[in-house]
């Protein structure tokens, strides 16, 4: 049996806006196993991006259980929340979020500052190798106004790995780029799911959902479908049906 | 390893804002600066005080007439007359923790050479006077006690009355000078001394016997001062109270009756020089330190700033696995650097202002080390104290409020 990434139990999060309370999420249950994919899907308010920041240790659940690489981070310290951010996620932002002014493989070493066993040397390497496996091993020094919308993206994945998580998380990772550029990304997403990184992707466009493995719906807070794909595309195979770029 | 990270990443942060970085050194760099300025000009007028009264003598002792007001800004006893011969001779006689003794009266008026005139103070003093002063002579030789009981018309003169006098360059010994229009011979040539820290020429003098001076020119009966020098500079307070004790005996006043005199040593007056210099430098310093103190809240003002517009940074890098105090670190480092780096600047800037006033102003100053080490310590305390409070403020933040934060 494989071993279980996440596991999360009649999970709810609510905020509290002056009198009223917002139920975002009123009590989510499922597992993800090593190796798997997962797309979260569901309408913009539904509900992916608090639970997918719960699943990050950003946030912590009003209620409900979660379990990541068997650790219970209910009872995690917010020192000890930084540490399983730092060694077991990699998360990857709509928006990027890399530091400006900042070189490429600069972005990349960040997580690794904050990890007080990796060697100035293992830190570069680390990071070099990081930014190659996204296909960036020329684009070291650029700066991220140097670069383009889906190379940006592409030094965030970077950024995400260079830690060897044991999931990445990715909140509408493809949310800001262009068909074509969307399926690179979604394509080397696909490459590193091959190689064994467990990926939770949430998007609310349904044909990323189909490079998936596995796709859990998500309606007002609540999951109204968790089914397995059994006809994975290939987006290399999607990439190259589109029409070509006219340049 | 871990501080070092940190380190690099506060260095990166104000590498990043080199401009505005500097702009908020700008307070701590003229804070800074102005402090070690000011100390050193302090230092300097306290130290060139001190040397100057040192060349003067400095187991000298005065006695003048007339309470004492104490203050540098004292004349030489002016119209006072209860300082007389008799009481030179009683202390003269009495005191044995004195080495050198003698009464002086002194005036102003012209010293005429043909064409050429100058105006000078002539001082009238027994041959004791040069032991005294610790001046010697550059030619010619010093008057004697039988010059003093004959009231001889000689005199010595200074380098400055030489250069206007004599202005040709002809030796100045065996010619005839007038000073008030009657003449002298001129007997020797004071060594040149210069300007002492008050600004005074010691150059412009002239010296002759006490009793020529006393009859043939002011025509008075008592003296201007007595000076006398003790044995040595630990016996000189002794022997202040010495010499008063006398002249109270000597004057016949009563216990309850204050002094119609002053008896003081050179200590006394490095002192009372030193005190006024300190008290300016306190002031300057007071000064100073006003403006270092704007220069941290220029800091905290700033630090502020960047913990307010790089919010979503903070968010980054505790999603990425900052922790709180990894975050505080970075921001208090950043603080420091910037008020160490300001310092550094602050301190070459202190010294350079400090070594243009001395060329070009001809101040004495004098940079004392332990400023240096000040102005570093507060500086580094200035970044801690005021870059604390925004820090703080940044560590607090929660990852996805800091990350959404726009
Ligand atoms: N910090 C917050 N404070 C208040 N309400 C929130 C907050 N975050 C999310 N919500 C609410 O929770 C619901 C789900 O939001 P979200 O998870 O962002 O949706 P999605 O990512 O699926 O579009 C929405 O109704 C949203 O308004
Ligand atoms: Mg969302």
């Amino acid at each position: 049996m494989t071993k279980e990434i996440i596991k999360i139990e009649d999970l709810k999060r609510e905020f509290t806006m002056g009198t009223e309370v917002v139920h975002a999420l009123k009590g989510v249950s499922f597992s993800i196993k090593e190796g798997e994919f997962v797309t979260i899907m569901g309408s913009s308010g539904s509900g992916k991006s608090t639970m997918l920041n719960i699943l990050g240790c950003l946030d912590q659940p009003t209620s409900g259980i979660y379990e990541i690489d068997g650790v219970k981070v209910k009872d995690l310290t917010k020192n000890e929340l930084a540490t399983i951010r730092n060694e077991k996620i990699g998360f990857i932002f709509q928006s990027y979020n890399l530091l400006a002014r900042t070189s490429a493989i600069e972005n990349v070493e960040l997580p690794l500052l904050y990890n007080s066993k990796v060697s100035t040397e293992e830190r570069r390497a680390r990071a070099l190798k990081a930014l190659e496996m996204v296909g960036l091993g020329e684009r070291l020094h650029h700066t991220p106004s140097q670069l383009s919308g889906g190379q940006q993206q592409r030094v965030a994945i970077a950024r995400a790995l260079v830690n060897n998580p044991v999931m990445i998380l990715a909140d509408e990772a493809t949310g800001n780029l262009d068909t074509r550029t969307s399926y690179e990304i979604m394509t080397l997403f696909q490459e590193l799911n091959r190689q064994g990184i467990t990926i939770t992707f949430v998007t609310h466009e349904p044909d990323i959902a189909m490079f998936s493995s596995r796709t859990v719906v998500l309606k007002d807070g609540a999951v109204i479908k968790d089914a397995k794909n059994n006809n994975i595309q290939s987006a290399a195979a999607e990439l190259a049906k589109l029409p070509k770029e006219n340049h | 390893m871990r501080i070092l990270n940190l380190l690099k990443i506060a260095f990166k942060a104000i590498v990043l804002n080199k401009v505005r970085t500097l702009l908020t050194m700008l307070g701590i760099i003229i804070g800074v600066a102005s402090v070690i300025a000011m100390l050193a000009i302090g230092e300097g007028s306290k130290e060139s005080i001190r040397t100057t009264i040192s060349a003067m003598g400095s187991n000298m002792i005065t006695i003048q007439p007339g309470a004492d007001t104490r203050g540098p800004a004292r004349g030489s006893g002016g119209d006072v007359q209860t300082l007389t011969l008799k009481d030179y001779e009683a202390i003269k006689e009495q005191s044995n923790l004195l080495s050198y003794i003698t009464p002086v009266v002194n005036g102003g008026g012209q010293v005429i050479n043909g064409a050429n005139n100058w105006p000078s103070t002539i001082y009238g003093v027994n041959p004791e006077y040069l032991s005294i002063k610790v001046v010697g002579l550059q030619s010619g030789s010093m008057f004697t006690d039988i010059d003093v009981q004959k009231a001889s018309k000689v005199v010595l003169i200074g380098q400055t009355v030489v250069d206007n006098v004599f202005p040709d360059g002809e030796e100045p010994v065996g010619k005839m000078i007038r000073f008030d229009n009657i003449p002298f011979k001129v007997i020797g040539v004071l060594e040149e001394k210069g300007e002492n820290t008050f600004g005074q020429d010691q150059d412009d003098v002239v010296i002759a016997p006490f009793t020529t001076v006393q009859k043939r020119i002011l025509a008075i009966d008592y003296l201007n001062q007595v000076m006398a020098s003790a044995i040595s500079e630990e016996d000189a307070p002794e022997a202040v109270t010495q010499v008063t004790e006398i002249l109270r005996t000597q004057h016949k006043l009563m216990d309850h009756e204050d002094d119609d005199f002053s008896v003081r040593s050179m200590e006394e007056l490095i002192s009372t020089f030193s005190s006024t210099s300190e008290m300016l430098t306190v002031l300057l310093v007071a000064v100073a330190s006003i403006s270092l103190l704007i220069g941290g809240i220029g800091i905290m003002n700033i630090m502020y700033v960047s913990v307010k517009e790089r919010t979503k940074e903070i968010g980054l890098r505790m999603a990425v696995g900052g922790k709180g105090s990894d975050i505080l670190m970075q921001f208090l480092i950043e603080a420091i650097l910037i008020s160490i780096t300001g310092g550094v600047l602050g301190v070459l800037l202190g010294l350079s202002a400090t070594f243009l006033i001395e060329q070009f102003l001809h101040w004495p100053t004098s940079v004392a080390m332990y400023s240096i080490v000040i102005s570093f310590a507060v500086c580094a305390v200035t970044g801690i104290f005021f870059g604390w409070y925004p820090a703080r403020k940044a560590a607090a933040l929660d990852p996805i409020t800091a990350l959404r934060y726009e």
